[in-house]
């Protein structure tokens, strides 16, 4: 374990790094847009209101509680400090919950759907990926042009699709929530069910979006691992075609592995969306109802701890990279 | 460069999603020629109205109409008048007086009338039939035989002074009009959508703008990209060290986030397609600035390159004239994935609700928002959201295809 502390460290220090500029970004963005956002907040919370102190009281609470008032570098500590404390403030749209509650109830349902799905169709696009690059014909023949559309569809059409044909149609599947709306969440094995039943169609809309972007690149990736000179030698020495498959596999793999952390930021982003097509009760639908209620503290509280999952997964994804590619610990042995 | 186009519209690939581009490119432009409505009108009363030819009734009245005895006309009149919901309690009815359920077929209209009127007796009461019920079959056994009337519809005026309706026309059930004599027929490929409008139009004006979108976003991103990779790969050094610090921030930082983050803080007043096109192209030049350096990374110290500076010649002429040609398949590349990729990114955004503002232009993703808020997907009005989602899916294909195709043409590795 030793030969990897070079590699982790420099990708630990690398996580602070983004995790630092994630924060910077996150604080100063909608501070740089032209106008005082507290006027904007307040203005828009106070419409319809005639008592002019009454603005005026709400006003300097903001300023207050944003810090507006004071200088840029301040109000920068003055935010973190806030945020290590989990403290974002009071949601606008569903006053008088805290920020932290409405995320808190919503962030599990979206990490307990997006990042099984993403890994299950990771696995069963690579896996068919290496299957059509190995077998060609016929299987590679349906396998691609279906991938090659599949993966053009944006992930919400990919969501309205599924949700039409097994939902509307079929009516096998819910069409909305993420539980029966005639339940409390508590642990009973009605419950249960009704969340598992919920599930599936988000769920396999994310799976089959993911499959056919990462079946296209394992086969490209493939078929260059099997004209590689280790598999033509492999053959000679009369190696089952089983266990040839298994090295091509994990040496393809790699570089999967690699894309699979570069994009699971616009994965994240679009199956938020598609969360939003199935009113599942995630992060995506939080969004939407920020948007919707112009709830400034949400928003910005959301848009972070997307940025934080999507920087963890990475995080992680590289570590992962890390012990599976022998090359990386041959360097840090040196 | 003849000879380039050649080759490259010898790729299979890439003439197929130029075909499909251009084609529907050559609609957005033709289309409004032909129907020159404002794609934003209001022209239906109501909500989500069917696809199909909308004739005027008052129109057709007053039409010529022509005399066509068809056998089966009157048989379908009575199918399509005929409710499942009637259909059924016929059945319920015939099966409590004793018939066999299964000789019964609710389906065959002809059939069951026949049955019907065979064994119809008002006075009969089944078991467990209540008075409301028997009223109710008297009524249904009343409409069926109205339905099998045979006389015309009689058209009336009203007369102004003494307001007696007065017959003035008949118009019997033989009577046929000539679609091509009504005056006023519309024809709704598409329907409408929620707020009453024509989709087909609103439609094609929708992917003029997307495509718009996509463009402006393509361009500035791959703007940003070029010049930022062509300065970190070509200087390198410290500039080098900065611009792929920041392209790395950029790479992890998901541009979804900073895309939502922009759109949100700019008011929605001020947020017009072109405003959200400008935010997209953005925070989306990182990939082409990764490719581009690698790229002049590996051109830097070629020969021509090496000669080119010891001739003397600035570094804005190196780079102009030994370098970007070089590069400018791949930019040309890149420019094609980024403008898809915008407009996909536009539908996303507006699918939030951060779209841009909703009252001069329909875009793809606005479109998108509308027929999700008002669960067109849930109440099966698939034409105000299927024919979008298939318009996004086909520009990014066709997109796809080209990229394909000019891969294979201008790196001879990836050539099956």
């Amino acid at each position: 374990m030793k030969g990897y502390r070079n590699y982790f460290m420099n990708k630990l220090a690398w996580f602070f790094v983004t995790l630092v500029a994630a924060f910077i970004l996150n604080f100063i963005l909608p501070r740089l847009m032209p106008g005082d956002p507290v006027a904007a907040i307040v203005s828009r919370l106070a419409q319809g209101m005639s008592n002019t102190t009454g603005v005026q009281a709400i006003y300097e609470q903001y300023a207050e509680q944003f810090g507006t008032n004071k200088p840029m570098l301040e109000q920068f500590f003055l935010y973190m400090k806030n945020i290590f404390r989990g403290d974002f403030g009071f949601s606008f749209s569903q006053y008088p919950r805290t920020v932290a509650d409405v995320i808190k109830s919503s962030i599990l349902w979206t990490i307990a759907l997006q990042f099984p799905a993403i890994i299950v169709g990771w696995i069963i696009g690579n896996t068919l990926g290496a299957l059509a690059a190995y077998r060609r014909g016929t299987f590679d023949k349906i396998l691609m042009p279906v991938s090659i559309f599949v993966s053009n569809l944006p992930a919400f059409g990919m969501a309205i699709i599924m949700l039409v044909i097994f939902a509307v149609t079929f009516k096998w599947f819910p069409t909305s929530g993420g539980y029966g709306f005639d339940l409390i969440p508590n642990f009973s094995w009605r419950f249960i069910w009704s969340v598992i039943v919920h599930y599936q169609l988000p769920f396999w809309s994310i799976v089959l979006i993911t499959i056919g972007g990462q079946a296209i690149g394992m086969r490209a990736m493939s078929i260059y691992e099997l004209n590689a000179d280790y598999v033509k030698y492999s053959r000679f020495l009369g190696i089952k075609d089983r266990k040839i498959v298994g090295y091509v596999f994990r040496n393809a793999m790699l570089p999967q592995i690699t894309g699979l952390a570069l994009s699971i930021g616009t994965m994240v982003g679009g199956a938020l969306v598609a969360e939003i097509i199935f009113s599942y009760p995630g992060l995506g639908s939080t969004i939407l109802t920020a948007v919707l209620g112009q709830d400034y503290p949400l928003i910005s509280a959301t848009t972070l701890i997307i940025t934080l999952m999507v920087l963890t997964a990475n995080f992680l994804l590289e570590i992962f990279y890390g012990i599976l590619d022998p090359r990386i610990k041959a360097a840090q042995a040196d | 460069m003849k000879h380039m186009l050649q080759q490259i519209f010898q790729s299979g690939k890439f003439v197929t999603g130029f075909v499909i581009f251009v084609a529907i490119v050559l609609g957005v432009i033709i289309y409004p020629l032909v129907i020159p409505d404002p794609p934003l009108k209001i022209i239906a009363q109501g909500t989500f109205f069917e696809p199909g030819i909308y004739v005027n009734v008052y129109d057709s009245i007053n039409t010529k109409y022509y005399t066509l005895n068809l056998d089966e006309a009157a048989e379908r009149r009575i199918a399509d008048r005929l409710g499942d919901e009637d259909r059924q309690a016929i059945q319920t009815w015939l099966v409590g007086n004793g018939m066999a359920e299964n000789e019964i077929d609710i389906t065959n209209t002809e059939q069951l009338l026949d049955q019907w009127f065979n064994n119809f007796d008002p006075t009969t009461r089944l078991p467990g039939m209540t008075n409301a019920d028997r009223n109710y079959y008297i009524r249904l056994n009343n409409n069926i035989q109205g339905l099998l009337r045979t006389e015309g519809a009689v058209i009336a005026e009203m007369n102004e002074e003494t307001a007696v309706l007065e017959e003035t026309a008949t118009v019997p059930q033989t009577a046929y009009v000539n679609i091509s004599q009504v005056p006023n027929v519309r024809i709704l490929p598409l329907g409408t959508d929620n707020f009453g409008r024509d989709v087909l139009t609103e439609l094609i004006r929708a992917t003029g703008v997307s495509l718009q979108i996509g463009l402006v976003a393509g361009a500035i991103a791959t703007l940003i990209g070029l010049v930022l990779g062509l300065v970190s790969g070509y200087i390198g050094g410290f500039v080098d060290d900065i611009i792929m610090f920041i392209t790395n921030l950029f790479t992890v930082i998901p541009s979804f986030v900073l895309l939502i983050l922009i759109s949100f803080s700019i008011s929605q007043e001020q947020r017009g397609a072109f405003t959200i096109a400008v935010v997209i192209g953005f925070t989306s030049w990182v990939w082409t600035a990764r490719a581009v350096r690698s790229q002049v990374i590996s051109l830097r110290n070629r020969d021509h390159v090496n000669l080119s500076k010891l001739s003397g010649h600035s570094i804005t002429h190196i780079i102009v004239r030994d370098i970007l040609p070089y590069i400018a398949s791949y930019v040309i590349m890149a420019l094609i994935l980024q403008i898809s990729s915008g407009i996909l990114a536009e539908a996303g955004l507006s699918i939030l609700g951060l779209g841009p503002k909703t009252t001069e232009v329909p875009t793809l993703g606005l479109m998108m928002n509308w027929a999700m808020i008002y669960q067109a997907h849930i109440l099966g009005k698939w034409w105000a959201y299927f024919p979008v989602i298939l318009t996004i899916a086909l520009i990014a294909f066709s997109m796809n295809l080209m990229n394909t195709g000019l891969d294979q043409v201008f790196n001879p590795a990836l050539r099956e």
